[in-house]
């Protein structure tokens, strides 16, 4: 067998590939983005079907719905897309569908502003079958696993990731890749059975209880072999096992290990074994005591966790090595006892120079002055630092809009609301409906840069093409604003400031609700478009200082810059949009092109 | 071999991803058991990037621990700074002199650097690759190629190469060959 370095995500990809999934499903969302990337990239080539859905309910949907038609399906989120898929989530585990569904949490938060959750806990709300890799091996293995389960018990099994094993590169072997099956036939069986709800929810218990004979004899739960000695042993699962292991080898100690993967329905008879030899336990895990309050339920004797343990933030290597040191009373390598003690200021992310949404918030703080605003989740959420500082909450995917109703209605103010075009289609039209349908008063802008920008420019309803690489029809939001009859709708160019101030003022200041869609196409991807064709980027400079140039740092390009008092640009960062130009013509002009 | 722990960082945007991806691979064709870790999210739009790359007979953890990196690999010098947080007494530290966008002083930030380490090495890659290319796409490249002439990477050259060709359009090929050849003449003491 071949042995290849890959990613988690990627290891997923391959597992479903090796199961013969012919269905698979996303929307995109980091950690998770890539597994949905990787099928956007080979499923031509393998044959399969591969869609990015309007969000993550009808994601789930979508593949339900193939699992139903006896195809194998696979759909992937990030930790909160999984809270909107909830809503089906939930009653399609009292269903016999056989799916599984991917979830990858981001402990530490690092490309999350929601919630730090921690996904486990659905698997004891849905009673659904979980799998936990904890690298790329398992990853791929584990996949395989739940479409085993989903398909011999006819039930969704839930494989879930966090950031360092979405985001980790490690060797797999790869196997041989079955050749997928795309079409099937609804069958009435997986979607119908009892039509009483309580009924189906002791059916559904009645295939735990079998399911939970395969947990207890699963290899993905095993006693580390070479690591046998002592009254105190560890119980492991996900990432924090690679952890462990290193941690042990630093201190040179060889404790009783229980690694545990597939940890629901929780295999208890293997715990209670492990835990008859140990006179104490220590229970190893990232975010919430899941595993070790399952761990205090089987037993009286002394079970360390948490109380040694971050229950918030990601759970880094020297945390297990420190608190494993205090547990046996050993001395800790020397070179972690000196403290690193300096303080790095933060690198504050900014708008990519260029960007068609500084425009808009540029012009929205010169021209409305201060009014509420709300931002959603994208990248218009860097709007919220200075010094455009204009979003005073950004809380869920089309949240913005909801929230500002409240507000609107109760103190008579007119909020404005920034929400990306890709997060409008996932969550904004239902909010826009209701601001219309209960007579609100609020100014929605639509960032429309064209493309699903932040998660890695996947394409979304609007872009007029798949994930497929096929063309489709291009859903006009403007045309969706109208349709839902809002009183004021107009496009705008994000890159025509003089446009944009008119149409930003003239839909404030019209009365109920308007909506702006600010348009301009993301300018990573004009930039590489540009250097595809080799032509070269245009790019600008200052030929004239005044005092007047100092607007600019209130424009806060990144690529222009100050030295010894007078502005210039950074050839190496700029551009090219020229909207400098259009704030000083009379200063700025285009840099002519060095002869080769 | 015991463990190798290299940390690589930079800002976004600066070909930090690449750069791990490339040691990675050329770590595992050699023959180590490899693994890296690395971070998606908003590294397009100039924040911090920090990927862990480690190699060795038997790897378990993705992440370096803190004070265990034998070698830091900087593209920018207040991220050296950062990414002292795993250096030790023992640690080697290679930066490219440049601030990008934060109000410090360099000579500052370089003496606070190496007292974290036992030997800090500061190359002008910006200047000079823009000397060469034009612009300071290739800094990675370069960077890589002082770490190799340096022998700061216990990876065969040959390996590194084979694994840069095959991760680089070959339209850049020719280009990153240059600014290979550059940084082993900027290092005379091989």
């Amino acid at each position: 067998m071949k042995k290849v370095l890959l990613f988690g995500n990627e290891a997923i990809v391959q597992g479903a590939l090796e199961a013969g999934a012919g269905f698979a499903t996303t929307y995109p969302g980091t950690p998770a983005s890539e597994i949905g990337d990787i099928f956007a990239k080979i499923a031509k080539k393998q044959k399969i079907y591969f869609e990015y859905s309007t969000n993550e309910k009808v994601a789930l949907e979508a593949a339900a719905g193939a699992a139903f038609s006896n195809v194998k399906s696979i759909v992937s989120m990030k930790h909160y897309g999984l809270n909107v898929a909830s809503d089906s989530f939930l009653p399609l585990v009292y269903f016999s569908c056989p799916l599984v569904v991917v979830v990858a949490d981001d402990p530490g938060c690092w490309s999350s502003v929601q919630t730090e959750q921690d996904c486990r806990w659905y698997s004891r709300l849905a009673n659904i079958p979980m799998l936990e890799p904890s690298n790329s091996q398992e990853a791929k293995d584990m996949t395989k696993e739940a479409f085993a389960i989903a398909w011999k018990y006819k039930i969704p099994v839930l494989v879930r990731l966090t950031t360092r094993v979405s985001h980790s590169k490690s060797a797999v072997k790869v196997g041989k890749i079955l050749s997928a099956k795309t079409r099937g036939k609804f069958n009435k069986k997986f979607g119908l059975g009892s039509t009483i709800t309580v009924e189906r929810h002791v059916k559904l218990l009645e295939k735990l209880e079998k399911i939970k004979e395969v947990v207890e004899k699963s290899k993905f739960n095993f006693a580390q072999k070479d690591n046998n000695k002592g009254k105190i042993g560890v119980i492991t699962s996900g990432i924090a096992y690679s952890y462990v292991r290193e941690a042990l080898k630093e201190l040179n100690a060889k404790l009783p290990l229980l690694k545990l993967g597939f940890t629901y329905p929780f295999p208890s008879e293997k715990v209670r074994k492990f835990l008859s030899k140990i006179m104490e336990v220590f229970v190893v895990e990232e975010l919430d005591p899941v595993v070790e309050e399952e761990t205090r339920k089987l037993t009286d004797k002394k079970v360390y966790g948490k109380n040694l343990l971050p229950e918030a933030g990601e759970l880094k290597p020297e945390d297990v090595l420190i608190a494993l040191s205090k547990l046996l009373r050993k001395k800790l390598p020397i070179n972690l006892i000196k403290e690193f003690s300096e303080t790095v200021p933060k690198r504050i992310p900014f708008l990519c120079p260029g960007c068609p949404h500084r425009p808009v918030f540029y012009v929205v703080k010169k021209v409305l002055g201060k009014k509420i605003f709300a931002g959603d989740i994208g990248c218009y959420m860097l709007g919220s630092y200075p010094p455009y500082e204009l979003e005073n909450f950004v809380v869920a995917m089309g949240a913005g809009t909801g929230i500002s109703h409240g507000i609107a209605k109760t103190t008579g103010e007119k909020p404005v609301i920034f929400i990306g075009d890709s997060t409008f289609f996932h969550a904004g039209i239902p909010a826009l409906l209701n601001l219309v349908y209960n007579k609100s008063n609020a100014l929605v802008i639509v960032m429309d840069n064209r493309i699903t920008a932040m998660t890695g420019h996947q394409p979304h309803p609007g872009t007029g093409f798949t994930g497929m690489h096929e063309k489709t029809k291009t859903i006009q939001i403007e045309d969706i604003a109208k349709a839902c009859q809002a009183d004021f709708v107009k496009t705008s160019n994000a890159y025509n400031l003089e446009q944009l101030k008119k149409d930003i003022k003239q839909a404030y200041d019209s009365k109920g609700v308007s909506v702006i869609i600010a348009k301009g196409e993301c300018r990573l991807l004009t930039i590489r478009k540009i250097t595809r064709q080799g032509i070269p980027i245009q790019k600008f400079e200052i030929v004239k200082q005044k005092p007047g140039l100092r607007e600019l740092e209130q424009f806060a390009c990144p690529a222009i810059r100050k030295k010894k008092g007078k502005y210039f640009i950074d050839e190496d960062l700029c551009w090219g949009c020229s909207l400098c130009k259009q704030l000083f013509p009379d200063c700025i002009r285009i840099k002519k092109q060095e002869e080769e | 071999m015991k463990p190798f722990n290299l940390i690589i960082t930079g800002y976004g945007g600066q070909g930090v991803l690449t750069l791990a991806e490339i040691i990675a691979k050329a770590a595992f064709v050699q023959g180590y058991d490899v693994k890296q870790a690395e971070l998606h999210g908003l590294a397009q739009r100039g924040g911090s990037l920090q990927c862990h790359v480690r190699f060795g007979k038997e790897i378990f953890s993705s992440l370096v621990r803190k004070g265990n990196a034998n070698l830091i690999i900087a593209l920018e010098t207040v991220e050296a700074l950062r990414a002292c947080y795993f250096a030790n007494k023992k640690t080697i530290i290679l930066t490219n002199k440049k601030i990008f966008r934060l109000p410090l002083e360099l000579k500052v930030i370089l003496k606070k650097i190496k007292k974290y380490s036992k030997k800090l090495y500061v190359v002008s890659a910006d200047e000079i690759i823009k000397k060469i290319t034009g612009d300071i796409t290739m800094v990675n490249t370069y960077v890589l190629g002082y770490a190799l002439a340096k022998k700061l990477l216990p990876l065969k050259k040959e390996i590194i190469w084979q694994t840069l060709k095959e991760k680089i359009h070959p339209e850049f090929l020719e280009e990153n060959k240059k600014v290979l050849g550059e940084a082993f003449r900027k290092s005379p003491s091989i």
